[in-house]
């Protein structure tokens, strides 16, 4: 649980963040030197670079590793990392940075699904709450208290109970997992949007209720919600790989990440590359990807 | 006289929306777990091999289940039993949930406790020494901590303790439990993620608090550094840092169910995860119930330390309503 998004599910709490200079100087610039801004901020280069490569990994795999990584050579089972394989091998003789790299499409696509099922069913619950206000605002939102008063993991779990295995069900359960988070942003930038006073205008010009919605609520709300799907993205990454090492993901041979890193569990004393090289990969995304979101928090929020 | 009556009329309100809550948590519940595809007669009678399940046993299942019933009429039933501590059977075991739940409470107990007092303790402690230090490195070091802190896996950290603290400098034990020792590296491994929390939280806090005019008003009266943060600009930090408890517990307790899986303990995580693996409902719910039960109190708890902490904060309508 990354801090902003526990603030975004929570409406009590407001703590604003004091050191934001940087973000001051750089939004609003032209677009050559926003460029340079970003150059400047070598962390969130970094991060944007490790999110492209593992992109790469997922999309076009064959590029980054010869190796198959379902069918090892047995002969070369638990290596160390050496020159040929640059991650070792596992127990099946199989090279692990190609599992690793195959299993980014995995966790990558499972990761996107995730997002997009919590983005879409949470922000359709705040629309609805935002926008019809009153008995349905209320029944909207305390259903949401209940989603929060139960830990994300434990929430996703039941959901996996009722869906099933699989990473297409952990996927969506991860997703439904978030909506309490999604459907606060979106409301109080429903809430706040529709009370603005070109809304007013266009009502009382006669435009229709749902041609406000998609000109003027939708159009200013996206910003924070999609600052809080950046966010999300690392928080879900973690709760994938967390349901995958439990066992709960693609059966085997299939790769992706929190499996990997299950696998090397029975060879804690010899290999210690199974386990920490896949886990460094994860957090790895997971880093990047925070420090995308609160870079995008930060402009986001002087617009 | 009057006020002890506005205490109580708190207190009351507070515990009636806590139950609310709880009977929300059992409703939802409920419905992921019996509404959505699946049917528990179907996988408990076939298991993992669907095609060669018996309609028949299927069907005395479902009857001797009740789940033959309309939805409403078993969601009353088993709300009704439920509120006789009666959770159901387990259906991997044919045990009361809630003994089954009994039993594994303690071992996850002591290490969400333990796992607990880490956290704050590496949380507070972090964020206090970075706020305070005049240390330029130190500081940029220890405030760079917490976001990686959130960012590692809890299965990961725990594997690389074991590595390192059990099998290579042996240490500590790896697996069985033998006492206080073999919690120690489980608590760890949960403290790191949530104490990163607790460090981001209380670190934000300090910053917008430290910026208060009553603070430079503190300063200019000639308080040393220590005594601004610690005797004044702390206890109006720690507010926020409250507020988010009952999330904090809920991370511990999630903390809890993978490190019990890494370290081979058991407890709820164990229970849990083998509950889902079998599609056993009954006890899946009560876990996430229990879940339920403690961030409730959690909150409850916190509600009723507020008026303790800050003065401000009357009893009236909400602890937020400030007088």
């Amino acid at each position: 649980m990354t801090l902003e998004s526990v603030l975004s599910a929570s409406e009590d709490l407001r703590v604003p963040d004091v050191s934001d200079t940087e973000a001051v100087a750089a939004a609003g610039a032209p677009r050559r030197s926003r460029v340079r801004a970003l150059l400047a901020r070598p962390s969130l280069t970094l991060s944007v670079l490790v999110l492209i490569l593992v992109t790469a990994w997922a999309v076009f795999p064959s590029w980054f590793t010869a190796w198959d990584p379902i069918d090892g050579v047995p002969a070369d089972r638990l290596q160390p990392p050496t020159a040929a394989h640059w991650f070792g091998t596992d127990n099946l003789g199989r090279d692990l940075f190609s599992r690793v790299v195959y299993g980014s499409a995995t966790s990558l696509a499972a990761t996107s699904v995730a997002v997009v099922v919590g983005l879409t069913v949470g922000s359709l619950f705040g629309l609805l709450a935002g926008f019809l206000r009153g008995v349905v605002d209320d029944a909207v939102m305390r259903f949401m208290d209940v989603l929060l008063a139960i830990p994300s993991l434990l929430l996703s779990l039941a959901l996996i109970t009722a869906l099933g295995f699989g990473t297409l069900n952990v996927a969506v359960a991860v997703g439904l997992a978030s909506i309490a988070s999604f459907s606060r942003v979106m409301r109080a930038e429903v809430l706040s949007i529709s009370t603005a006073v070109y809304v007013e205008a266009a009502r009382v010009a006669g435009v229709r209720w749902y041609t406000i919605l998609r000109r003027h609520v939708l159009p200013n709300a996206a910003g924070p919600v999609v600052a809080l799907a950046a966010l999300e993205f690392g928080v879900m990454v973690l709760a994938i790989s967390s349901l995958s090492f439990l066992g709960f993901g693609a059966p085997p041979p299939a790769p992706e990440w929190g499996s990997l890193v299950a696998g090397g569990r029975d060879y804690l004393a010899v290999a210690w590359w199974l386990t920490t090289l896949p886990g460094l990969v994860i957090v790895a995304v997971v880093l990047s990807a925070n420090r995308i979101a609160r870079a995008l928090e930060r402009d986001g929020g002087r617009r | 006289m009057r006020s002890e009556i506005v205490w109580l009329r708190y207190v009351g309100r507070r515990t009636a929306q806590g139950l609310i809550v709880l009977w929300a948590a059992y409703t939802v519940s409920f419905l992921i777990l019996y509404l959505l595809p699946g049917d528990a007669a179907a996988l408990a009678a076939g298991g993992s091999d669907q095609d060669a399940v018996d309609p028949a046993l299927v069907a005395k299942l479902r009857s001797e289940w009740g789940l033959d019933r309309p939805l409403w009429e078993q969601y009353v039933t088993a709300l009704g039993r439920a509120l006789t501590g009666d959770f159901g059977l387990s259906t991997q075991t044919g045990r009361p949930a809630s003994a089954l739940l009994a039993e594994a409470l303690p071992p996850t107990l002591a290490l969400t406790a333990f796992a607990f007092v880490l956290s704050i303790v590496l949380g507070v402690g972090l964020a206090l020494t970075a706020s305070l230090t005049r240390v330029r490195w130190l500081r940029n070091v220890l405030f760079s901590l917490p976001p990686i802190g959130v960012s590692v896996p809890v299965f990961w950290i725990g594997l690389l303790l074991l590595q390192a603290f059990s099998f290579r400098l042996r240490l500590f034990p790896s697996v069985g439990d033998s006492g206080f020792v073999s919690l120690v590296l489980p608590a760890l491994t949960i403290a790191i993620p949530s104490g990163a929390f607790v460090a981001q939280l209380l670190a934000r806090s300090l910053r917008a608090t430290l910026v208060q005019p009553y603070v430079e008003v503190v300063r200019a009266k000639g308080a040393s550094e220590a005594r601004v943060q610690l005797g004044h600009a702390f206890r109006n930090a720690v507010i926020p840092t409250l507020t988010m408890s009952g999330v904090l517990i809920g991370g511990l307790l999630s903390g809890a169910v993978v490190t019990e899986t890494v370290y081979s303990r058991l407890g709820i995580g164990r229970l849990v995860v083998t509950a889902v693996n079998n599609r056993d409902v009954p006890v899946v719910q009560i876990v996430v119930l229990f879940a339920a039960l403690i961030f409730v109190l959690a909150n409850l708890l916190v509600d009723l330390v507020y008026p303790l902490i800050d003065r401000r904060i009357t009893l009236a309508r909400s602890a937020f309503a400030v007088a």
